[in-house]
């Protein structure tokens, strides 16, 4: 049946292929933090159980153990214990299997640091701010970078020369310098905006017209530091594919053809844009996890300042639970894209249908 | 030795060029030069430039300048040795694979394809901050080159596929020649500019991911790098303090690799690639 319907052969082919890679993913994800020997009850207990006596904090500590899955569990969820009533501890595979298990369930655990709260909230309250600084940078710096650059690849001279050296540039300098350069020159120096953070202290995220000013005023330096960088990129790309299309075989032969120059551009455009389209989407599946650094330098209260905060204090299951999420948009993406692309680009298709 | 005068023609190249060999002459005269070293306290934190020390000291009281040296020669070890790992690793996969075909090639393709959709930053991120201990700015360098090989090796394998096809590799073939003899006298010289290529984004991807990684406070515990001064001047509030020197010439540093390196790339593409010369 399939060999008729090579589209759906290839979303098939699409779907296992990634979910093999998620799993892959989620493997390394699992035992790479646990190639150190930390281990996180310590960590918690060190904090927990200084003003406990004994017994009290042996029996914090088993079911700390008992909550981060370290410990044999019985069906009836009691600890399973030895001879000497010491707790059994569970296996690196049986480890591994309930936390597969709990990922699809989409549970992931609970801080160490921050004890009681589940690292799912903190990606919740995290996550907004990671997407309100991202998205509209990287569409807005899309569409600004690719009409700069389709219009530098077409009118050539004086504008080009000036703004190609200035692009590539923008998309040289590394996106942390710049960040530091504009928390430095405007946010200290001139004084003209925040510095650090996403709102003034001692306000409560809502969504109250105060808090959206507050906030906004705050958007400005991260938002910029950005959005030039993508500018640069994405102009960068547009335009040498332009001129690429420009140089084609079917270009010359339009404009012998005598027909319409904006006519021409249009087919153009539509040839370049292909691979600019898939740009777009991958920089989206790579959005939650692109701004870690930015985060981090103007302490926005996103993703990124979650998983720095995790990383200094190692606390495991948030950093797991991120870099979980980062590399599961990433997968979407990538998923998307080559999908659309086997859909719209007729050279894919036949190469699904031959191979059939 | 056309090639090579092609390329000093591209105003691009020779830029990305001076610019780089002036970094490499700072790390490598800085030593002879400098009248510190990165390990001695000079006087007070944060002492803004002066004659004695040119700019200024660092949260510690070591002469900045001193620092910049040592970090510019750590971040371009780093740079090169990732960027010789990356290279040599995406190098013998994509010819390899390129050329045979097979299962192997099948297996190769699939694992490159699985790491590449994997993204390194967090790779990097999840194993540096399990090696607590130990993180050495040797090991970083192999984790990054070891991280990052994906795409050349995915490039190289379109480029070795399209050589295999080619007259002079089929007539080789036909005489006898084994496949190590192809690869090497065959395959391989057409794919040294494009190697070289490769290598040189490599290299501005190591620098650049150690600065990222060191920045967010994961670098190296046996040296200093300019991620390193850059976190050191985060964390010690240096903007704040309006400590200028300690932060800003090691980001004018980062970038002045990063740049050069890119440009030197994009006029190479350009050279390379006549279609582009237009």
């Amino acid at each position: 049946m399939l060999k008729h319907r090579p589209q759906l052969k290839h979303l098939l082919n699409r779907v296992a292929w990634y979910f093999a890679t998620f799993l892959v993913a989620v493997t390394i994800n699992f035992f790479l933090p646990r190639l150190g020997d930390a281990n996180p009850v310590d960590v918690v207990m060190a904090k927990a159980s200084s003003n406990l006596d004994s017994k009290a904090a042996r029996e914090k500590e088993e079911s700390y153990l008992k909550e981060f899955g370290l410990v044999q569990v019985d069906g009836s969820g009691n600890i399973v214990r030895d001879g000497a009533g010491k707790p059994l501890r569970a296996s690196l595979l049986s480890q591994f299997a309930s936390y597969l298990g709990m990922s699809l369930k989409g549970d992931l655990g609970t801080s160490m640091l921050q004890h009681p709260k589940r690292v799912s909230d903190i990606i919740g309250s995290a996550l907004p701010w990671t997407l309100a600084l991202q998205l509209p940078t990287i569409i807005f710096g899309w569409v600004i970078g690719n009409l700069l650059g389709a219009l530098a690849a077409y009118k050539r001279g004086v504008f080009d020369r000036a703004f190609y050296p200035l692009a590539l540039f923008a998309s040289a300098v590394p996106a942390f310098c710049f960040g530091i350069l504009l928390v430095y020159v405007f946010g200290i120096r001139l004084e003209w905006f925040p510095a650090v953070g996403g709102y003034d202290d001692g306000m409560i995220p809502t969504l109250s017209w105060q808090f959206i000013q507050s906030a906004s005023y705050y958007y400005v330096l991260p938002f910029l530091s950005v959005f030039l960088v993508v500018v640069g990129g994405q102009a960068i790309g547009m335009r040498s594919m332009c001129i690429y299309e420009l140089g084609t075989d079917y270009v010359k032969y339009a404009k012998l053809l005598g027909i319409k120059e904006s006519k021409i551009l249009l087919y153009m455009f539509r040839n370049a844009m292909l691979p600019q389209l898939t740009g777009l989407a991958l920089a989206l599946g790579a959005m939650v996890g692109g701004a870690l650094i930015t985060e981090m330098i103007f302490s926005y209260p996103g993703l990124g300042m979650a998983i720095l905060t995790a990383i200094q204090t190692s606390d495991y299951p948030v950093i797991t639970g991120c870099t979980l999420l980062i590399t599961i948009c990433v997968l979407i993406a990538n998923f998307s894209v080559d999908v659309l692309i086997g859909f719209l680009d007729p050279r894919i298709r036949a190469a699904e249908a031959r191979s059939t | 030795m056309k090639l090579a005068k092609g390329l000093f023609k591209n105003p691009g190249f020779v830029v990305g060029f001076v610019l780089f060999v002036g970094t490499l002459l700072i790390a490598a005269l800085g030593p002879v030069l400098s009248k510190y070293d990165e390990t001695t306290r000079v006087g007070l934190p944060y002492l803004p430039p002066s004659s004695e020390h040119l700019l200024g000291t660092d949260h510690m009281g070591m002469d900045m300048v001193a620092m910049l040296i040592a970090g510019l020669q750590s971040s371009l070890y780093v740079g090169f040795l990732a960027g010789v790992v990356a290279t040599v690793l995406g190098t013998l996969i994509g010819v390899y694979g390129g050329y045979k075909g097979g299962w192997l090639d099948d297996f190769l393709t699939a694992a490159t394809n699985l790491f590449l959709v994997i993204p390194t930053l967090i790779v990097l991120i999840l194993l540096s901050s399990s090696l607590e201990e130990g993180r050495s700015l040797t090991l970083i360098a192999l984790l990054i080159g070891c991280t990052t090989w994906t795409w050349s090796a995915r490039a190289v394998r379109a480029q070795s596929a399209s050589l295999r096809a080619r007259d002079h590799v089929s007539l080789a073939r036909i005489n006898g020649y084994g496949t190590l003899e192809i690869v090497l006298l065959h395959i391989l010289p057409y794919l040294l500019s494009y190697i070289f290529m490769v290598f040189i984004l490599q290299t501005a991807t190591g620098i650049l991911s150690e600065a990222g990684i060191s920045l967010l406070g994961l670098g190296p515990y046996d040296s200093v790098s300019l991620g390193k001064i850059l976190n050191d001047a985060k964390t010690n509030e240096a903007l704040g303090d309006g400590a200028w020197w300690a932060f800003m010439p090691a980001m004018v540093l980062v970038t002045l690799i990063a740049f050069s390196l890119y440009i030197i790339n994009t006029a190479m593409e350009g050279v390379f690639n006549p279609r582009l010369r237009k």
